[in-house]
């Protein structure tokens, strides 16, 4: 937090650099659909260009929108806020460091909502790279934010299994067949956690983060439809429409890209205010992502501008 | 023979995996052989491994052109192999996880591999762009539709949609952009995506079937087939 | 949720009396009800009488063998006690116990207060087992009555899945059967594929240039099809190569899939009569890693500026940055994959695209066999039940559910019926 004295200058500089950076953006568009309208080609560089500036801008200078959660994205909020203190939530973080800035943001908004609630929480991986996520994870929001909950007891960290879905089709009838221990040794029979646990049926909820494969898919052909147990997802922007034939009968509900990470952190915000301090990444992503989205229409406009004129000329010819 | 056995087991185990779908006592065959899968998946890493120092040493050794990316290769390779296997600098010793918070594996995963990562993914922004910029070109009646339909999505999924048609009544909202966004999404979009799925499934039954009856043989390396 | 076969799908019954001649343990399921014999067991001792908080038992205990498994599991349900439905409950969980084969009996789990049911999955076929479930207080335990013995049964066939059986044989036995009616010479008709027919001249053009061409058969392993569908497109391809003589570059992201690729080139050239002209250089593993994979290639690309690029397999993020990299040398690209979501990038970025069954069609379409035609005719079986079956249930959930017809909304079910896996 900025002392007073500071804080004018800031925000001063902080606007000045948003309107120069708007401004700039829009001369630039401007300037091309100017020359497209001589039927003239972008270079890609120049697209590569606007689209670092459209992205970078919302970043240096922060720009933030409302967001409101969709029905889709609400179910799940629901669910986990609906169950009983206590209840066994398993979260799979199977992504890797490419899809972290997507979908880290979920993770870490429904983790944070689950400990809130009270639940007990199964973190697991299946994904090699995954683990080193989790761990960052965990650090982060449970242990950081939520230091009285105790490992083995109030959460447990199962770690990265090699197998792909063969872990899940193991673990769907027994749990220490695959995992006798934790990440760190200790045996799963002296946990708390895992006393009345003994497969997938046995949970309350399961959510799947990722968007690759392993992945949600995989759960929910391998553990949901089996076991009856409520899914929930959180996917990469460019998966979750072919996830959507799952959604509602075998997914609750579905967390897509950063809008779903938004979505959720602005519902998880609105139901309790005091995890707003604690960050929302995902609210944050939605400036930069909608002014890409903003340029990249633009791109389009342009261009057929630039096609439409330049076959009027052939036709001329 | 070389050929024959190979498509011997592919055979036996084909069949053993359909029917152990079916057949409760079989099930825990399915588990064995996809764990089996993963035993020899596991072997072949030495395999894959063996072959990229064996191109790469051969290229500092005769010294072929851009020789020198072949020491980074070999390089992040041995340095990551032994972070882990060594577990150089993890505070729980020998007999900690590998990804300890504070081991040498963590801290290069975290400050290296991490932003290497991201950044390729990020590179996913620029191409989008410029292949939305080439692509979504009014050429015909088809990709007209796909232009609208990338336009309805593109504005659905910013703030600005709402914005833009937020004043239309609530008996009229399926026309409010994001409503369309969605119904695109969920409508033609989801059909269309099933469509695919349905075919998807059909030639793999199709693709498997032939492999299992060994009909299809050239993965073998077989020519006549 | 499906119903059993016996009473909704008469279709059935005639398997099903051939599978309970054969055997005749099929299908049936054992349950045991609760019986009145009261257990002696151990409460909290050390507490008196009058001190001890005591609660009802739960009723209506049953033990049922668990369908259509190895004989491994029961199922127990009850009725939690009623002092467990009260707002001020007394009940603080249960604990349920086992006794096989008339021994002692086994405290073999502990459940919250609301717990109706579980499943006992340490049973062993051959041996009886009864049980009873104790309700706790805070000090005292109160036992139920006790099931009759039961015996976990084995079933040799999954019922649920009889319908999955049924249609797997339709499509399985019209596969097999245009692959006899092909191989007995009959014309089969398969439309044009443009990808596919583009393949030789996208090879001819790689030779005029004098560049090389580029294959990537996805970022999954052999135990993928469309990596296997991909290596059999390549078989035909690298013939064509050989023919040519043009240089081919496949570097692969799985240590497998180098071997497999390197045995069907070299199966290739040895056909095209030129086994000198092969190297093991021609298929190069990078890493498992999916960026560090793309990375390589796009480096490759941008070097080797390969006139021609083929990606068929299986790929995720990293196929828009492919197909832009490729487009950006200016070669030729060809792609096929069977994950929807990368469509759409193959799509606005390549020249040619095989769509979901196309792929697996190429290696068929490419060699003309009448045994590989066969079974791409026995696919549209498949999906000629399914457009039927998409067209019926249309009609009857807009005229069932618009007109409110009893006998169309009972058709819709039983089309649900038969195409779900419950």
């Amino acid at each position: 937090m900025l002392d007073a004295a500071f804080s004018i200058p800031l925000v001063a500089l902080s606007d000045i650099g948003r309107v120069i950076s708007l401004m700039f953006i829009g001369a630039g568009l401007l300037w091309i659909l100017i020359r497209s309208l001589r039927a003239k080609e972008v270079d890609r560089r120049i697209v590569f260009l606007f689209i670092f500036i459209a992205v970078a801008a919302p970043i240096l200078f922060p720009i933030t929108f409302q967001e409101r959660a969709t029905l889709i994205v609400r179910k799940v909020f629901d669910k986990v806020e609906s169950l009983p203190a206590g209840s066994k939530v398993l979260l799979a973080f199977d992504f890797d460091p490419a899809m972290a800035p997507e979908v880290q943001p979920m993770a870490d908004a429904i983790s944070r909502h689950c400990l809130t609630k009270g639940h007990n929480v199964i973190f697991m991986t299946l994904w090699a790279t995954g683990q080193a996520l989790l761990t960052q994870s965990l650090e982060r929001v449970v242990k950081g934010e939520f230091p009285e909950n105790r490992d083995g007891v109030d959460y447990i960290n199962l770690g990265f299994k090699a197998g792909n879905e063969n872990v899940l089709n193991i673990i769907v009838t027994d749990f220490r067949m695959m995992f006798p221990t934790d990440v760190n040794g200790v045996p799963l029979d002296s946990t708390s956690i895992f006393d009345d646990v003994r497969s997938c049926k046995d949970l309350d909820l399961i959510i799947s983060i990722g968007g690759g494969k392993p992945g949600v898919k995989e759960w929910v052909l391998y553990v949901g439809d089996r076991v009856n147990v409520p899914m929930g997802a959180g996917v990469a922007a460019v998966v979750a429409p072919q996830l959507y034939p799952y959604y509602p009968k075998q997914l609750l509900g579905l967390l897509g890209g950063v809008k779903g990470a938004a979505e959720y952190e602005s519902e998880l915000v609105r139901q309790y205010p005091h995890l707003e301090e604690r960050g929302t990444p995902g609210l944050r992503m939605m400036g930069p992502q909608t002014l890409a989205h903003m340029v990249i229409m633009a791109f389009i406009v342009i261009g057929n501008i630039s096609f439409f004129i330049s076959r009027r000329r052939e036709r001329k010819r | 023979m070389k050929r024959q056995v190979p498509i011997i087991i592919t055979f036996l185990i084909g069949m053993i995996m359909i029917f152990s779908f079916f057949i409760p006592p079989l099930e825990g065959l399915e588990q064995t052989c996809s764990l089996f899968f993963d035993v020899i998946a596991v072997f072949a890493f030495f395999l894959g491994g063996g072959n990229l120092m064996r191109i790469h040493v051969n290229k500092l050794r005769r010294r072929k052109k851009d020789w020198g990316f072949s020491i980074v290769t070999l390089g992040g390779f041995f340095i990551m192999l032994a972070a882990g296997l060594l577990k150089i600098g993890n505070p729980g010793g020998i007999a900690a996880s590998p990804t300890t918070e504070g081991s040498l594996l963590q801290e290069i995963f975290t400050y290296v591999f991490l932003p290497l990562q991201s950044t390729m993914y990020a590179l996913l922004a620029f191409f989008v762009a410029s292949a939305s910029y080439r692509a979504f070109r009014a050429k015909n009646r088809e990709a007209t539709i796909l232009l609208i339909a990338a336009f309805v999505i593109l504005l659905g999924r910013t703030p600005f949609g709402m914005l833009l048609t937020g004043w239309i009544p609530e008996s009229f909202s399926v026309l409010q952009v994001p409503n369309m966004a969605i119904w695109i999404m969920n409508s033609p979009n989801l059909a269309g995506q099933r469509a695919i799925m349905i075919g998807i499934g059909l030639g793999v039954i199709s693709m498997s079937l032939r492999l299992i009856l060994g009909i299809e043989r050239t993965y073998l390396g077989d020519e006549s087939a | 949720m499906s119903s059993h076969p016996m009473t909704s799908r008469p279709l059935y019954f005639i398997i099903l009396s051939f599978l309970f001649t054969f055997f005749p343990s099929c299908g049936g399921s054992s349950i045991a009800l609760a019986q009145a014999e009261p257990i002696d067991i151990a409460t909290t001792q050390m507490i008196p009488d009058s001190e001890q908080v005591v609660v009802e038992p739960v009723t209506s205990l049953i033990a049922a063998d668990h369908k259509y498994d190895d004989g491994g599991m029961i199922d127990l349900s009850w009725v939690p006690s009623i002092d467990d439905q009260l707002v001020a409950s007394r009940v603080i969980g249960y604990k349920v116990y086992r006794i096989e084969d008339e021994g002692e009996p086994e405290m073999i789990s502990e459940l919250a207060p609301g717990s109706n049911t579980y499943n006992d999955q340490s049973v062993e076929r051959g041996k009886l087992y009864s049980y009873f479930v104790s309700t706790l207080s805070i000090n005292a335990e109160t036992p139920s009555v006790r099931t009759a013995p039961i015996e976990p049964q084995r079933e040799w066939l999954n019922y649920e899945l009889l319908n999955v059986l049924i249609m797997a044989l339709v499509l399985g036995g019209a596969v097999i059967y245009f692959i006899e009616t092909a191989r007995r010479g009959k014309k089969l008709f398969v439309r044009k594929i443009a990808g596919l027919e583009a393949v030789d001249e996208a090879i001819g053009r790689a030779t005029e240039m004098g560049r090389p061409i580029l294959f990537i058969p996805g970022i999954l392993d052999m135990d993928d099809v469309q990596t296997l569908a991909a290596l059999t497109i390549l078989g035909r391809v690298a013939r064509i190569i050989a023919d040519y003589d043009t240089k081919i570059f496949m570097p692969v992201s799985r240590s497998l899939v180098m071997t497999a690729g390197r045995e069907t080139i070299k199966a290739s050239y040895q056909a095209a009569g030129r086994p000198d002209a092969y190297s093991d250089d021609m298929v190069t593993y990078i890493t498992d890693e999916q960026f560090g994979y793309v990375a390589a290639v796009d480096g490759i690309m941008v070097r080797e500026k390969p006139a021609t690029c083929f990606l068929l397999g299986a790929f995720f993020a990293e196929s828009l940055i492919l197909a832009e990299t490729g487009n950006s040398v200016g070669a030729i690209q060809i792609a096929g994959t069977a994950r929807p979501a990368q469509l759409p990038f193959f799509i606005a970025a390549c020249d040619f695209t095989l769509i979901g069954e196309e792929l697996f069609a190429a290696s068929a379409y490419l060699s003309g066999e009448p045994k590989q035609m066969g079974s791409l005719k026995g696919q549209d079986v498949g999906k000629a039940i399914a457009m039927a079956a998409i067209l019926i249930g249309i009609l009857t959930v807009t005229i069932g559910d618009a007109w409110n017809v009893e006998w169309i909304q009972n058709i819709t079910t039983g089309l649900v019926d038969v195409f779900s896996t419950r």
